[in-house]
């Protein structure tokens, strides 16, 4: 291990000094990469712009980025005029409660698949599988009858009750992690007396971190960002989430740019600031799925 | 005594398995198989929720097929928008995978900008756009004008809208340049130091080494770009509600206005099933071809 490094440090020390300068093909590149930046930073610029701008300014034909005067208002005017902390309370929650239903039950059925040997656990774990391909569009409508029956239709309980009965994608991805926990620490856990969950818990949790973070983002940005379960389970105001808040400023009768960019903004924030903590744990999370 | 023991324990392992997995269980039952069966069921009736479902055997897929023009419509939209958006969003993938690839100073912020469209692909995306193709005080007509280009209504011109959705998708290209990019570290650089003994040029070792290496994440993101385009919505359903004159009548809109507008649960449940059949030869194909193009290391 250690002569490993050392040789790989010796490689990239000697790919240091061979390369000093950087070739026409590294600096054509490192151009072109900073205009796309530009290009996908600039429709976010633009958002952001919009929000901090007077109505009169919004719709005016010239391009400018900065704001005659910064409307810090119009961000405290969007919550005085729109129920927006309702929205990001109903969607914190619907959030919330989806991340740690998927950790637990994840967690449980991962083990499961990953440790435990079982007459029919190839074939359950092939429908494990093949769900992730159903579309959404399969199931949506015997859902949508379902959960009205049983009379969660315009309660937030859709939304995140399934979360506690596993994800497919989620579980795969876990059983990937703890198959790679050593055989070893869980049996001398079991020689110490420690039942199935306790091994669960003192055990394995604490060597798969890693990837019940990834697991806990990921989830994060689909259930923040979801806008048909909401539309379709969710007719009264007081329960919109965010995304169906946002949609709702579109029906007045005209629409107030400024406040919409402004809501979307606040929309978008927690993405954001989830994104830049975990974003190492994201990229090695979409490379561990695009790999295996 | 030995022997009992040993499968006594065998059937300890095995309901230690299935009660671990029983919340899957429960939920794949719940949420899943049963809905499935009973989309498959709705099918082959009609029904509003109001009054009692009718069996009308095959007559909603003859309806699809027979006398629906709308079907074909959005068929016709989401068959382009799919067939558009996976070559073109492959290769802007793999342009930026490549320069991303060169050694290149600041590459984590370059990854972090690239993925970031990703991970906010709400409502509030779509609203941006709307604002900024705006035909009137919109950014990018704002741009044209200033050099003095045409300016095209974007969403609202029938001509234009189904391109200027393909247009935006690539907003998301990011996630999976990041896929190629992974793939791209994996491939030995021995190969490289080989091919430039032989002299072989840079576009040489593009099309002979890069490429024919990197056909296993090609495949993983074409299946999964396909899979991804056929189920386009959101999109639809807030930037132009399918309009104008049904230029961007997703697949999904369709059957959702179904379902949801028009109340025809069963119709929207034959729709669906079309769909998913649809979604599932396009990947079949892409996956039997596989052998035929992709790359896997220690083959033949």
């Amino acid at each position: 291990m250690a002569e490993h490094t050392i040789n790989r440090q010796s490689s990239a020390l000697t790919k240091f000094h061979k390369r000093k300068r950087f070739t026409p093909l590294q600096v054509i590149g490192f151009l072109l990469l900073c205009f796309f930046s530009v290009l996908l930073i600039f429709p976010l610029l633009w958002m952001l712009s919009t929000s901090l701008k007077a109505p009169h300014e919004v719709m005016s034909l010239d391009i400018k980025f900065i704001p005659n005067t910064i409307q810090w208002n119009n961000y405290l005017e969007v919550f005085q005029q729109y129920p927006v902390l309702r929205y990001i309370w109903n969607t914190l929650f619907i959030t919330t409660m989806c991340i740690v239903g998927k950790l637990l039950s994840c967690t449980l059925v991962a083990y499961g698949f990953a440790k435990y040997n079982a007459p029919g656990k190839n074939i359950l774990f092939m429908v494990l599988l093949s769900t992730m391909m159903i579309p959404w569009a399969v199931t949506m409508v015997p859902l949508f009858i379902i959960f009205k029956e049983i009379g969660w239709y315009n309660t937030l309980m859709p939304l995140w009750v399934p979360s506690f009965f596993g994800d497919a994608f989620s579980i795969f991805l876990l059983r990937q992690f703890i198959m790679g926990v050593p055989k070893e620490l869980e049996e001398a856990a079991k020689m110490d007396g420690a039942n199935v969950l306790r091994t669960l818990w003192s055990v394995v949790v604490p060597n798969i971190k890693p990837a019940l973070t990834v697991v806990a983002i990921f989830s994060f940005f689909y259930t923040w960002n979801d806008f048909l379960g909401p539309l379709i389970f969710l007719t009264d105001p007081q329960l919109a989430t965010l995304q169906l808040g946002i949609q709702a400023l579109r029906t007045q009768f005209n629409v107030e740019w400024h406040y919409m960019m402004a809501l979307s903004v606040i929309s978008i924030i927690p993405c954001l600031i989830v994104f830049f903590i975990g974003q190492k744990k994201i990229v090695e999370g979409i490379t561990m799925t695009g790999i295996k | 005594m030995n022997q009992i023991f040993r499968l006594n324990n065998r059937k300890k392992e095995t309901l230690t398995f299935y009660l671990l997995i029983t919340p899957w269980l429960i939920g794949a039952a719940a949420f899943m198989l049963g809905p499935i069966i009973a989309s498959l069921v709705l099918s082959f009736f009609e029904w509003d929720l109001i009054s009692p479902a009718k069996f009308i055997g095959l007559r909603n897929f003859e309806e699809m097929f027979a006398i629906d023009p709308l079907f074909w419509q959005s068929l016709k939209v989401t068959v382009i928008y799919v067939l558009f958006r996976v070559p073109l969003s492959l290769i802007a993938a793999l342009f930026l995978a490549l320069m991303m690839n060169q050694k290149i100073p600041g590459i984590g912020v370059f990854r972090t900008i690239y993925y970031l469209p990703s991970v906010i692909s709400g409502v509030a995306v779509s609203m941006m756009w709307i604002w900024i193709f705006n035909p009137n005080f919109g950014l990018m007509n704002g741009v044209l004008h200033f050099f003095g280009l045409p300016e095209p209504g974007w969403f609202s011109d029938p001509q234009w809208a189904l391109p200027t959705m393909i247009l935006i998708s690539l907003y998301s290209v990011g996630s999976t340049a990041i896929i190629f990019l992974a793939g791209l570290k994996a491939i030995p650089d021995v190969l490289y130091e080989a091919a430039e003994l032989d002299g072989a040029s840079k576009i040489q070792q593009l099309f002979k080494i890069t490429i024919p290496q990197l056909t296993p994440s090609i495949l993983f993101n074409v299946i999964m770009l396909t899979i991804t385009s056929f189920q386009i919505f959101t999109e639809g359903l807030i930037i132009t509600g399918g309009g104008p004159a049904n230029a961007t009548l997703f697949f999904n809109l369709y059957l959702y206005e179904n379902a949801f507008s028009y109340g025809r649960l069963g119709y929207a449940s034959a729709l669906a099933w079309v769909l998913f059949a649809l979604t599932f030869i396009c990947a079949f194909i892409v996956f039997k071809s596989s052998n035929r193009w992709v790359y896997y290391e220690g083959g033949e």
